[in-house]
Parts: C-alpha cells; sequence; structure tokens
C-alpha cells in the first residue's frame, strides 16, 4: 500500500509534506480540488506541530475499505498536548496569533478527523478523506 | 524569494505574482517587500496575482487580510487576482473568509478595478 511519512520540523518540512500528500493524493485518483482539500489541511497540521510541538511526524497513506478507497492522514508529536480539544477546535481561538482556522478548517476538508491528546504527551491526529 | 514573488510595477500600479510554494519566511519577506514597495509615493494602487499558487492555507489567508489592512492604512487599494477553484473552494469550506478583500478573476480585471477605484476618488 502507498505511504509517505514525512518529519516535520521546520517550515521547509511543512512544504516537502503537503508535497508528498498531494503526489499520493493524485497516484490515488482524487480530484484535483480533493489534491488542494488534503494538501490544505496537511499544512495546518503540519504549522501546528512547528508551532506547538517543535517537532513530530505526518504518515499519509492508502485506505482501502470494501470498494472505497481513501487516504489516511496521521499525525503524531510528543509536544505538551492540546489543554482544551473543544476551544482548540473552535473557529477563531488561536494561542499563537494566527486565525484560528487552522485544526477546525483542517477538520472540515477531510470526511473523519480524530485528535488524541495527552498534556505532556503528545497529540495524536487521525483523519480520512474518502474517494467520491 | 524574488523568483517565487516578483512585485512589478506597470503605470503607478504594483503587481506581485505569488508563484509556487510558499514556506512561512517567505511569506513574511513577500509582505515586508511589498510594503515597502506601496509606500513609494506615486503608488496608486496593488493586485497580487494568485494564478500559479499551489494553495492558500491559514497562515497564507491571515497574510493578505494583514496586507490588505496596512495598505488600507497607506491610503494603497488591493485586489486578490487570480484565484483557482480549488482554492476558492477549500477556503470557503475551511471558514476562510476573503471578506472586505476587492477581488478580481485575473490580473487584466485587477488592474481594471483599481483603474476605476482611481476614478472614482
Amino acid at each position: 500500500m502507498l505511504e509517505r511519512k514525512s518529519s516535520i520540523e521546520n517550515e521547509l518540512d511543512i512544504i516537502a509534506a503537503r508535497r508528498r500528500a498531494k503526489e499520493v493524493a493524485e497516484e490515488l485518483g482524487f480530484s484535483t480540488v480533493d489534491q488542494v482539500r488534503i494538501a490544505t489541511a496537511i499544512s495546518e497540521l503540519a504549522r501546528n506541530i512547528v508551532l506547538y510541538a517543535k517537532e513530530g511526524s505526518i504518515v499519509v497513506r492508502a485506505l482501502r475499505e470494501g470498494d472505497r478507497q481513501g487516504l489516511e492522514i496521521l499525525v503524531a508529536d510528543n509536544g505538551p498536548g492540546i489543554p482544551n480539544v473543544e476551544l482548540a477546535m473552535t473557529d477563531g481561538y488561536s494561542t499563537s496569533g494566527g486565525l484560528g482556522a487552522g485544526l477546525p478548517g483542517a477538520r472540515r476538508l477531510m470526511d473523519t478527523f480524530r485528535v488524541d491528546t495527552q498534556l505532556g504527551q503528545g497529540t495524536k491526529i487521525v483523519a480520512r478523506k474518502w474517494k467520491a | 524569494m524574488q523568483q517565487q514573488a516578483p512585485i512589478l510595477k506597470i503605470d503607478d500600479y504594483w503587481i506581485a505574482s505569488v508563484q509556487g510554494s510558499l514556506h512561512d519566511q517567505d511569506v513574511i519577506e513577500f509582505k515586508e517587500a511589498l510594503l515597502s514597495k506601496i509606500m513609494q509615493p506615486e503608488s496608486k494602487g496593488l493586485v497580487i496575482d494568485l494564478t500559479v499558487l499551489d494553495l492558500v492555507d491559514s497562515f497564507v489567508t491571515k497574510t493578505l487580510i494583514d496586507i490588505r489592512g496596512l495598505a488600507k492604512l497607506m491610503g494603497v487599494p488591493v485586489v486578490i487576482a487570480g484565484m483557482s477553484p480549488p482554492i476558492a473552494i477549500t477556503l470557503v469550506e475551511m471558514g476562510l473568509s476573503l471578506e472586505g478583500i476587492d477581488t478580481a478573476l485575473n490580473l487584466q480585471k485587477g488592474l481594471d478595478k483599481l483603474r476605476n477605484t482611481g476614478k472614482e476618488r
């Protein structure tokens, strides 16, 4: 199965991760709009790693469930964790001076989005997008 | 950096074409370069052309909003031109609005818009 992993430590890694995600999405036959949706979601998730956790990783891989084909994003870091996930998922809430659109925006661009976070331990996010 | 986002001048209008993939530091430098250009006394307006940009995320959106806000304080109108349909769809779905920012289908229409704004004054 198609799978690409990106280590995220700086801004250049954000670009590399979204390029890889776009390549995987293209190879799986996602539409151009979906490719941009997925790459944009990756951009937000990767930036969060750089901003809050300093380092982490993003895996993008092919997904198959019966006849359905899709793509899965696995984000993992050992950062400080998210104190209040509900708040972090709220539009306009940011602790970094941003627009507060990263996490809620990424969630809306994907079909499913799950955040597992523990204070002082890190954050794991699993997001899926199915082919239309 | 200059190669990724050249800033050109036609008549007294600035045109910035953002190309390829910009990383965050590029975006910040781009903003600073733009502001130093448009503060020149002859500036009549600025078109930021996104035709060949690969994606617009919340960071780029914030920068566009910032540029527009700062330019407005300086009295220089800004038009964002050439946003591709996939990028427009993605921004809307993310809930990112470019509300208050003038937009145009392409560079030519962006320039026309600025020229008309100039006439109204």
